[in-house]
């Protein structure tokens, strides 16, 4: 067994597995990994299943006092930085955390979101059978908090793993993200349409796991204010009265009364919680068929680097 | 006619009208009873809401264009929405918080507001808001009023709060602008693994009124 110590987290940083899936209908999100690639990434770098929990770490950083044990672990996504006493590296990298020692993971140059997962069991909480966190209600493995333990079982030292892992491409923060207009685009502007086609928009620090709202062109809608609650998607670009724009994230509320002018496709979602607050991102508006062809050029991409020789 | 919009890569979302309408509903619990019984290759959930069923599917798998072929096929035969389950949900209107004030509102006594929200014929329209926040239809007119202008911070759950036509029961611990009722021993959140979510949607609810005590009493 190994114990683990939480000396310090950042706000939002949870413990999730691949989401908890099928019950929508129940107001319940999948929530799971905001960068879902990052996270298969991580896991598969011990071969832990897709049902395996890992540490998601916000830009808030996560400091764990290792009080027990050794365990190899991998941290993957975003450029954050990574240090064992005074040894400092930065994300996508392999390395054996020794008892005594202290693992600091915190933002570098880029990127929102990280994840940390080990070689053996890491222990979460599970709710309907999933350990992803759903953020607002805390229900599933959990928010850190300092003076906490983790706990990882079985955990195995595998120095063969160690040392750094390519970051692909397509891993780093995505500024243009292709987006297919709808299903309540009618309620819109043509000005409105074409402003969120051409003009650039920015993140705010209104930002979770729940969404993010942008800032730009305001995108009043029309009519729309007393539209019968509709279901709501990861990726849905919700336009509340006020004109502003919120990118629905992880932990999305499942259905609601405002607008959708738009909705991303899930391949670009990962790269663009990568952003941060004020980076620039642009919509690409792309129509269905084609949204398709995005997801299955990105899985081909995610499944060919996960299977690559090592 | 049922119209079929496609969201982003991954999802179809099937609109039986844009006014809420029990029509509307029964269509979108037809097709989610059909598309349950019939699932095709790829698809991963259904949401139903008021006015539009949500689908949404695998694009490795599959493509909006063979989804709603699916959709069609199944919603040109005949549809046979699931036969709801009328629940029993008894309510303590003791000490309710925002009872006298939706009275005054209203221009009704309390018991006459009591009497109103026990009159009331009500469905689970849809899930949403948090999880187990099942949207109950059916409240009547006398007693219908705006949200608050400022949502109550850390209301518990269990609550039977108003606002509009709906009525819900709290499962968490949420922020609300509806106004508090009632309570109830009744646990939307059920805490059984088999069956996390006591109602599904489509079901109807009955409320009674218990006195504190027999609230108290109650499991």
């Amino acid at each position: 067994m190994t114990r683990l110590r939480v000396a310090f987290a950042g706000p939002h940083v949870t413990l999730q597995d691949s989401g908890r899936l099928g019950r929508m209908r129940f107001g319940v999100p999948a929530s799971g990994p905001m960068d879902r690639k990052a996270f298969a990434i991580a896991q598969s770098v011990f071969g832990n299943p897709p049902d395996a929990a890992a540490i998601e770490v916000s830009l808030g950083g996560l400091s764990l006092d290792c009080v027990e044990g050794q365990v190899t672990f991998a941290v993957v996504g975003g450029g954050f930085i990574v240090q064992i006493g005074s040894r400092r590296m930065g994300a996508w990298t392999v390395h054996t955390l020794h008892q005594g020692e202290r693992l600091v993971i915190r933002p570098g140059p880029w990127g929102s979101w990280t994840y940390l997962a080990f070689a053996g069991h890491l222990m979460a909480p599970q709710w309907l059978g999933s350990s992803a966190t759903h953020g607002p209600s805390g229900l599933g493995g959990g928010t850190l908090v300092a003076g906490q333990e983790v706990v990882v079982q079985d955990g195995r030292v595998e120095p063969i793993l160690e040392g750094s892992i390519p970051c692909p491409i397509w891993a780093r923060p995505r500024p243009v993200i292709h987006a297919v207009l709808g299903p309540q685009d009618r309620f819109f502007s043509a000005d409105s349409l074409e402003d969120l086609a051409n003009q650039p928009f920015y993140l705010t620090n209104s930002y979770d796991r729940m969404g993010v709202r942008l800032r730009g062109p305001s995108l009043t809608p029309e009519g729309a204010l007393s539209i019968p609650s509709e279901p709501i998607l990861r990726g849905s670009v919700q336009v509340a009265g006020d004109g502003l724009a919120t990118v629905m994230l992880a932990d999305h509320g499942t259905t609601g009364g405002y607008p959708k002018i738009a909705t991303v496709v899930s391949d670009d979602l990962d790269g663009f919680v990568q952003l941060r607050p004020n980076d620039a991102v642009r919509f690409k508006l792309v129509a269905a068929p084609q949204a398709v062809a995005l997801a299955r050029v990105g899985d081909k991409a995610l499944r060919t680097y996960l299977n690559r020789p090592r | 006619m049922a119209l079929y919009r496609p969201i982003a890569d991954h999802a179809v979302l099937v609109e039986f009208g844009t006014a809420i309408s029990d029509a509307a509903h029964a269509q979108v619990l037809a097709l989610d009873q059909a598309l349950s019984a019939n699932p095709f290759a790829g698809f991963r959930e259904a949401t139903p809401a008021f006015v539009n069923l949500l689908v949404d599917f695998d694009p490795i798998i599959t493509d909006h264009t063979e989804v709603e072929a699916h959709l069609r096929r199944l919603a040109d035969q005949p549809l046979t929405p699931r036969t709801p389950v009328t629940w029993q949900v008894p309510v303590c209107y003791e000490n309710a918080p925002d009872l006298d004030e939706v009275a005054r509102r209203t221009g009704l006594s309390t018991d006459a507001v009591i009497a109103a929200h026990l009159a009331g014929d009500y469905r689970v329209f849809l899930y949403g808001f948090a999880p187990g926040y099942a949207y109950m239809g059916g409240l009547p007119e006398a007693i219908k009023l705006d949200r608050k202008t400022t949502p109550v911070r850390g209301v518990p759950a269990g609550q039977i709060i108003i606002a509009g036509t709906m009525c819900l029961i709290t499962t968490l611990v949420m922020p609300t602008g509806w106004w508090i009722i009632g309570r109830t021993p009744t646990r939307v959140l059920t805490g059984d693994e088999a069956r996390p979510f006591l109602f599904e949607v489509g079901d109807h609810i009955q409320f009674h009124r218990v006195s504190q005590a027999e609230f108290e009493a109650l499991p």
